[in-house]
């Protein structure tokens, strides 16, 4: 008779760096997992990680967390992964996330075998893709030509399971992973050992943000248990329950499709799932199907430069002003366009928002309220700095004292710093919403081992 | 009362840098089926400025959830983006007004 396929992975949190119950990864670790795993990163934070390939999180909150992993790494004996590392999961974040391992390692003493496995893509295998239409547009549908893939600063492919579990394969400790999807880190280990596809990729759907499909997402750590029928998940906080509710209810987030959910070589359908409770902390989930579809695809994340940035805030407090702040808008705007163009300028761009009108859902605000102050953000945009600084200098006696007619007396507005603006940097925007066809899962990914 | 007043909760989220994704929690049954046949999808369209046939629409009668995705109003964080997580936009929908 052989043994039944089982596989336990005790994820610490919805991701590195979100605080969790320290006393629930120690109770987590007395389970016997078979692998510690963490999410390192999305695209939720903005393009701007991708485009500089650097992390979200300081430094130091990194180091202090992932030390406090690899410790529980090496009590409990079993390999620790992190994927997206440094939040994007470019080259450049998987090498910080190395050298701070390495790093804690020396201070730990300790010896280990790491595999980094990298997701950045060469952009002239992007464009050799393109030509030979191994490139496919995601809905919605961004225009895709050689310039754009050229102008990108990254471009990164998602890891399957496939590319994640030949990293696991290598026997390392620690698994640095750049780009993959959330689930293919969680889902790979009980593939592997043959669970239950469906059943895999659904319950490493349901881990990836940790405790947040619990009834206390704060506590961050479970423990999902895979087998040949589905999976169970068990938070390890006292005061933390999983519930059919909170459990089913987690494909919901952030998902487009709460049944379907497509990643690297097929897809995962959750229609006929069943939810039970197993105890008064855990739930069981059977039921889910993976269908495999060919080609192989994975899907790419690419982020491109726009221009550098210079905002300027002022706040205006006068009743006639905050009456009449479409009128003081139009104004500041005539006034740049013109100075603008004597001061050879134009290329400049200008976006006003005003805060306490419609600055956070734009033109589809559809409430109006008499306010008692206004903040008015002036955004620069140019491909130079400097020229956008310079711009909202051209704009810094405007938006002082520019008066809405001629005749009256120059007001004066409030700025809160001395400068009004700041320089704010490079802009980058995703520029790719498409999946690659290749013919191997490691085609386009690179694993390495670094023996410290 | 507005929409936001008559259920558990209302939540926006990105899905990704391309989608947004609104849930609609509602109290129970009677209160799922109640939103679920005076919720107008043509309703959401207008409040986002889009045409319908761009709204995927999911009635989940097991989790008493009406879910609403379509393709965000900016691409997260470009130029003219003002809320890079799209929670905000969960008050548009809040403060909608059933027939």
């Amino acid at each position: 008779m052989t043994n039944k396929p089982s596989a336990k992975v005790l994820v610490p949190a919805g991701a590195l760096g979100i605080p969790y119950d320290h006393a629930a990864l120690d109770a987590g670790l007395l389970e016997i997992p078979d692998l510690i795993a963490i999410d390192g990163g999305s695209t939720d934070s903005g393009p701007f990680y991708l485009g500089t390939g650097t992390s979200k999180y300081s430094r130091s909150a990194t180091k202090t967390d992932w030390a406090k992993l690899m410790a529980a790494r090496a009590k409990a004996g079993v390999p620790l992964i992190i994927g997206s590392a440094g939040t994007s999961g470019a080259d450049s974040a998987v090498d910080w996330m190395l050298e701070l391992t390495i790093e804690i390692a020396k201070e730990r003493k300790e010896n280990l075998r790491i595999a980094t496995l990298k997701s950045g893509q060469n952009k002239s295998v992007i464009i050799k893709a393109l030509d030979k239409g191994l490139i496919t547009p995601l809905n919605p549908e961004l225009p895709l030509d050689k310039k754009t893939i050229k102008d990108t600063t990254n471009i990164v492919a998602l890891a399957g399971v496939e590319q994640i579990q030949a990293a696991l394969d290598t026997g390392a400790d620690i698994v640095i992973a750049g780009r993959t999807t959330d689930t293919a880190l969680m889902a790979a280990l009980p593939i592997s050992k043959g669970c239950h596809k469906g059943g895999a990729w659904h319950g490493a759907k349901i881990a990836e943000c940790g405790a947040l499909a619990t009834t206390n997402p704060n506590s961050g750590v479970i423990l999902m248990s895979f087998d040949d029928k589905g999976f169970t998940i068990t938070p390890m906080a006292p005061d933390a329950t999983a519930t059919p509710e909170t459990v089913s209810a987690h494909m919901l987030y952030e998902n487009v499709n709460p049944y379907i959910l497509y990643e690297p070589g097929g897809y995962l359908d959750v229609e006929d799932a069943k939810y039970w409770p197993v105890d008064e902390k855990s739930v069981r989930v059977e039921g889910s199907i993976w269908k495999t579809t060919t080609p192989y695809c994975v899907k790419l994340e690419g982020a491109r430069f726009v221009g550098f940035q210079t905002v300027s805030i002022v706040l205006v407090r006068d009743q006639h002003y905050c009456q009449h702040i479409d009128d003081w808008k139009s104004a500041l705007r005539a006034s740049f366009e013109k100075k603008a163009k004597i001061s050879g300028l134009s290329d400049v761009s200008l976006e006003l928002r005003v805060i306490g009108q419609n600055a956070t859902l734009g033109d589809l605000e559809n409430r109006q309220s008499a306010s008692v102050e206004f903040g008015v953000m002036a955004i620069f945009t140019s491909n130079d700095q400097l020229r956008s600084q310079e711009a909202a200098k051209l704009l810094n006696p405007d938006l002082l004292h520019l008066p809405l007619t001629k005749h009256e007396p120059m007001p004066t507005f409030a700025f809160p710093f001395s400068p009004p603006e700041m320089n704010k940097g490079a802009l980058y925007e995703f520029c790719l919403n498409h999946t690659m066809a290749i013919d191997n899962p490691m085609d386009c990914f690179t694993l390495e081992i670094h023996e410290i | 009362m507005n929409l936001g007043q008559k259920v558990r909760k209302i939540r926006s989220k990105n899905a990704g840098p391309f989608w947004l994704t609104i849930d609609i929690f509602c109290h129970d049954k009677s209160n799922f089926q109640n939103i679920k046949r005076r919720l107008n999808t043509h309703a959401i369209a207008q409040l986002f400025q889009i045409d319908v046939p761009q709204i995927l629409r999911f009635d989940i009668e097991a989790l008493n959830v009406i879910k609403l995705s379509f393709p965000r109003p900016h691409i997260q964080g470009n130029a003219h983006d003002t809320d890079m997580h799209g929670a905000s936009y969960a008050t548009l929908v809040e403060e909608l007004l059933l027939d």
